[in-house]
């Protein structure tokens, strides 16, 4: 039954990855009539797969620094202070991806409604990183607590100014926790679709690239190679930040 | 502090000064960590939500297609038009079969790894949940279109297996069938399970945990069979990580669209239809008002699932 239920969970990527290299040009028959590596050299010369995927890491990548900056914060303030409504943080920060995805997207899409601003590159910017705090916020708040508050005390003690504090012992410190969190929001982001939908207006990230493809299939092939890609480009990180925070709690 | 003591602090850098300023001062590190993070989730989230229910009170003109911004409940009760509350039950419906199927699967996975699993073997299955919960959301659903179809990987194997003719009469039941599994609801329904299966396993898997072996030891002491263990003690104890579970399992399938367009047919979901209402018809009224019905329905959950004791196990 465990055996069963871990095939059906990782069976359906091998499959994506077969159809990757089959000559089938609607890329369902089973099994492949043959084998080709055609489909890779098709999708690198594709412009569009290029525009969508450029879109995709820079809204990642800018969403992630927001994510890291802002949940860093939150997570300090919740670590060091206390103050009324403390659980209260923890529960919004997780409402975002706790709710329903359409909730966000179309409340998102709402508030562009009612303030008539334009859809742009920081329209989705800003619902990602919405969603992304909450990853970065719960590493670091882990990392905080593990590590307690006596090091940074010592050094103020010692008569460091808390930006040398933060350079020296926080910042060392919850490093690692900062790396797995970011890279777990970039993967979030980069795979983002539901709320995206909503921000995006009529840029293209490569989730809605493949979106668009799923329901007015015009390049299977090429389709099954970006899969492949957007599979590796967010699986690898995540058995990174895994690997970073495993090694940390020995 | 002594007069030197205070010279000194006087010829240290500006920095260093208004450094400790603001660290003697614990409201202000507060004000400076919490302020840009909640001003974000207040301003950007909280707010957005507000607009969603505002504009929900708007409505729609029937003939310019613009936005009327004055107070009026017509766009609710366009709500109850029957294609509409069709909409909803079926939503429902299906996240309630989803929500139990994927109950039976992940139940037995979590027990294995929650009592059985080596350390070593309970690592790798924790990142084998882990990881599809965490990526590729989109591609996952795109490859099961792949294994569906008609001349796919899962007819074949039925084929071989002399089974073609359960498929197909299983695609004869009305509603849930279909032309083939890539076009029905059972096929969407195999979807749902497929992708938040994960989400399932997790909560069962920590109230498992939790657990104590001294609690089976002694029912298994007082004469009770495995089984019964099982049904008394085990399961009334790994109940609240269930309901955890479904929580997810509910809420995602309510508000999910990338499914239903994936595999639907011209029926309806609700994620399906709040896309079509800002996506061709730029009702955003419409839209708004029809998140409320899953933000309703998930309230409800919540309170219930408050109440039998879900929140213990999150």
């Amino acid at each position: 039954m465990t055996l069963g239920v871990l095939l059906f969970m990782h069976l359906p990527m091998g499959i994506i990855l077969l159809y990757a290299f089959t000559t089938d040009e609607s890329t369902f028959v089973f099994p492949p009539p043959g084998l080709t590596t055609d489909w890779f050299r098709v999708a690198v010369g594709r412009a569009d797969v290029w525009r969508a995927l450029g879109l995709s890491m820079r809204v990642a990548g800018v969403s992630t620094l927001v994510a890291i900056f802002l949940g860093t914060l939150a997570a300090a303030a919740v670590y060091r202070t206390k103050f009324f409504g403390r659980e209260a943080i923890s529960f919004a920060l997780i409402l975002p991806i706790a709710l329903p995805g359409i909730v966000s997207g179309i409340a998102l899409r709402s508030a562009i409604g009612i303030l008539n601003v334009p859809f742009s590159f920081w329209t989705i910017v800003i619902g990602h990183a919405t969603f992304c705090m909450v990853v970065v916020y719960n590493n670091v708040l882990a990392r905080f607590r593990r590590t307690g508050s006596s090091q940074i005390e010592a050094s103020m003690d010692l008569g460091a100014n808390p930006f040398q504090t933060f350079r020296h012992i926080v910042l060392p410190a919850i490093a690692t926790a900062l790396l797995a969190g970011g890279i777990l929001a970039f993967a979030l982001s980069f795979d983002e679709i539901v709320v995206t939908t909503f921000t995006a207006g009529q840029e293209q990230t490569l989730p809605i690239w493949m979106f668009s493809q799923l329901t007015k299939p015009r390049a299977r092939p090429v389709t099954n190679v970006v899969a492949v890609f957007v599979v590796a480009i967010t699986t690898i990180p995540i058995l990174l930040a895994n690997r970073l925070t495993e090694r940390t709690i020995e | 502090m002594t007069a030197s003591g205070l010279r000194q602090e006087t010829h240290r850098p500006l920095l260093h000064r208004l450094g400790t300023f603001i660290y003697l001062r614990p409201w202000l590190v507060l004000a400076l960590l919490l302020g840009p993070p909640l001003l974000w989730m207040v301003v950007i989230y909280l707010g957005s939500v507000a607009s969603l229910v505002v504009q929900s009170f708007y409505s729609l003109d029937p003939f310019t297609g613009q936005v009327i911004r004055e107070f009026t409940l017509a766009t609710y009760r366009e709500l109850f038009v029957p294609a509409h509350l069709e909409i909803f039950l079926r939503t429902a419906l299906m996240a309630a079969a989803v929500t139990i199927a994927t109950a039976i699967l992940a139940f037995p996975f979590a027990y294995f790894m929650a009592r059985f699993a080596s350390r070593r073997a309970k690592a790798v299955l924790y990142l084998a949940v882990l990881l599809p919960l965490w990526s590729s959301y989109l591609v996952r659903v795109y490859a099961w279109r792949l294994i569906l179809a008609k001349q796919g990987i899962l007819n074949w194997f039925l084929e071989r297996l002399n089974l073609l003719g359960v498929l197909e009469a299983a695609l004869r039941i009305p509603v849930i069938g279909g032309p083939s599994l890539s076009v029905s609801f059972l096929g969407m329904f195999i979807v749902f399970v497929y992708v938040w299966l994960p989400y399932m396993i997790l909560p069962i898997q920590a109230a498992l945990e939790r657990v104590p072996q001294s609690l089976l030891e002694a029912s298994g002491d007082l004469g009770a069979r495995p089984r019964r263990t099982l049904r008394h003690v085990t399961l009334p104890l790994a109940f609240p990580g269930v309901l955890a579970g479904s929580i997810f399992t509910f809420s995602l399938t309510l508000g999910d669209f990338v499914v239903p367009y994936s595999l639907g047919n011209s029926s309806y979901f609700i994620g399906q239809a709040v896309l079509a209402f800002t996506g061709t018809a730029f009702n955003i009224p419409l839209a708004a008002a029809f998140t409320v019905v899953p933000m309703v329905i998930m309230g409800f959950y919540l309170v219930g699932a408050r109440e039998l004791g879900a929140f213990e196990a999150l």
